[in-house]
């Protein structure tokens, strides 16, 4: 236990008679940025919830730091920093009036809060009233709140929400660089899994709020096999000659050939084949399945 | 109590900027000095009426502490129990606060101490501006006899029991305000219990001091009935002010369990 970060142990949450969260156990270790991958309504934004104490967990089901949340809720509060949903903030105060509220409340030093406006990139538009924020910038002050009291873990509900390319590479870079230099915890949620490949250590893999998977970034890879799509002409004689070749075919168009990917050498090779027999390849390219069919893939074999 | 002094110093700090608080001062600066513009602009015709010092003063200050008790004071309190917790409802930030590595009592407190003192300041500033500009009508117009008589205990005991009187719609309200985000519910039944109140209040009802709405007019009220060697003189601690203090004390007790229970979702 001394090692997760966050431990869950066989944790169920209900709104009522609905089930939102069954039987979860996550493990995220110290350090790791943990990617908490999931559709829309999936529970992750109530899993993030719960382990702010916002939702009362039944006891002995959630351990902070390897202490019991409900028993030790200010102490492990004091050591985390969170952006859950919409960034809260207020109004009718400028972005520094929104940081330094949060200086107030958690007793730090005022001057942290030029500091944050800097970190996220909002000095500018520092002395600005908060509505008038765009999303984007919304989303970083709620960042810079979650990052004001320098806690070792950080919980980030979609964080990139919002964000242009721009700041989605900067608030990439942010995680990376808090986990690796500053050996912060993160467990960042996301609906996508090219998101959350850039950036986390771990994953896990939330539906209809049960956990289908969890493990290394590694470990994922494995199970979402790649696909090698060919895109070349004559394709009903090109299905032939590629199965004669000896691979297997998982799908064919009229326009493309799918098999599995193994590694771009074997690509290139089967390119070099196909075009000494004839054939004109057009694009031949390796695809990562998408959630949805990881997902499909998953929850089949579980 | 460290975090409760954290936590209302952060209430001050949001609020510094919104209406609510700025009606706690602009209400009784306008209202005094509308008045006193009143009894400035028509000192012909109230001089006319050779009150006694003490009657012209009783006269001044009721006009201030009528509107206040009957209809304003209701409604101040009715919204500033709203506009104190709005002010989560509306960014959203409820789950923020209870994030905060701060006890759960604090926060709940601080904003229903601070509530608390937004109406002692507009009732302390009422009785002080009324106090004030008293004096400054006796230098505009000399003939009126302000000077003569030393309104201090009666502005401080009527000002004092409208204060207390009002803690019980307060703890109404507030809870309210804390269940619904939406203006319109609390200030819907705190309309209804305000009419309530004036009705039962003025006709006399026995029990009329059992709903927390009449407090404030039944307390003043009963300060211009009792009759004694000095009209003015009366004691703070009656009925509707203990009934008040303890609708206030058991509501605060209630709000903050339904505080405790209150899911973020």
């Amino acid at each position: 236990m001394g090692n997760y970060a966050i431990e869950t142990v066989g944790l169920n949450f209900n709104f009522g008679n609905q089930t939102i969260v069954k039987d979860l156990s996550l493990q995220v270790p110290k350090g790791s940025i943990y990617g908490f991958l999931g559709p829309n309504g999936a529970g992750k934004t109530t899993t993030i919830k719960i382990l702010l104490n916002l939702l009362k967990s039944p006891a002995d089901q959630v351990f902070i730091f390897g202490k019991e949340i409900n028993s030790n809720r200010i102490a492990i509060l004091k050591r985390v920093g969170a952006l859950v949903e919409q960034p809260a903030i207020y109004g009718h105060l400028t972005g520094k009036e929104n940081l330094i509220n949060r200086c107030i409340l958690l007793g730090i030093k005022k001057t942290k809060a030029d500091e944050m406006l800097a970190l996220v990139g909002l000095t500018e538009a520092a002395n600005k009233k908060a509505s008038k924020y765009s999303l984007g910038m919304k989303q970083r002050l709620g960042i810079a709140q979650a990052l004001i009291s320098d806690p070792e873990l950080l919980l980030l509900d979609e964080p990139t929400n919002g964000l242009d390319p721009n700041g989605i590479i900067e608030v990439r870079n942010l995680m990376i660089e808090l986990a690796t230099k500053h050996q912060k915890t993160i467990l960042v949620s996301s609906h996508l899994l090219a998101e959350i490949e850039r950036t986390a250590t771990h994953v896990g893999i939330i539906n209809k709020g049960q956990l289908l998977f969890q493990g290394t970034i590694d470990e994922l890879h494995l199970l979402s096999k790649p696909m090698l799509e060919i895109e070349l002409n004559n394709i009903e004689r090109a299905g032939a000659f590629i199965t004669k070749a000896g691979y297997d075919i998982i799908a064919q168009t009229d326009k493309k050939i799918t098999i599995p990917f193994t590694s771009s050498q074997k690509s290139g090779e089967l390119n070099t084949l196909l075009i000494q027999n004839g054939f004109t390849v057009s694009s031949l390219y390796q695809q990562k399945k998408d959630l949805e069919n990881l997902f499909l893939d998953i929850t089949k074999t579980h | 109590m460290r975090t409760l002094y954290i936590s209302l110093v952060s209430e001050f700090y949001k609020s510094r900027k919104t209406l609510a608080f700025w009606a706690a001062i602009l209400l009784p600066v306008i209202i005094s000095g509308l008045i006193t513009f009143g009894f400035y602009s028509g000192s012909e015709k109230i001089l006319g009426f050779h009150y006694p010092p003490m009657v012209l003063w009783a006269q001044y200050s009721g006009a201030a502490l009528g509107v206040m008790g009957l209809l304003i004071m209701p409604f101040y309190v009715i919204f500033m129990a709203f506009s104190v917790n709005n002010i989560e409802h509306k960014n959203d930030t409820w789950k923020m606060l209870f994030a905060q590595p701060l006890n759960k009592f604090s926060i709940y407190a601080a904003k229903y101490l601070y509530a608390v003192f937004l109406i002692f300041t507009c009732l302390f500033l009422f009785a002080s501006l009324t106090f004030a500009f008293g004096h400054l009508l006796q230098v505009l117009v000399p003939k009126y006899n302000f000077d003569q008589y030393n309104p201090l205990n009666l502005l401080i005991n009527a000002y004092a029991k409208l204060f207390l009187s009002s803690l019980g719609i307060l703890s109404v309200q507030f809870i309210l305000s804390l269940l619904w985000a939406d203006f319109l519910k609390p200030m819907g039944i705190g309309f209804v219990g305000t009419i309530m109140g004036i009705i039962t209040a003025n006709v006399g009802w026995k029990y009329a001091y059992l709903i927390p709405y009449s407090l404030p007019t039944l307390a003043l009220r009963i300060a211009k009935v009792k009759k004694g060697a000095d009209p003015l003189d009366f004691p703070v601690f009656t009925q509707e002010i203990w009934t008040s203090l303890i609708y206030a004390a058991v509501l605060f007790i209630i709000g903050y369990f339904i505080v405790t229970k209150k899911s973020i979702k």
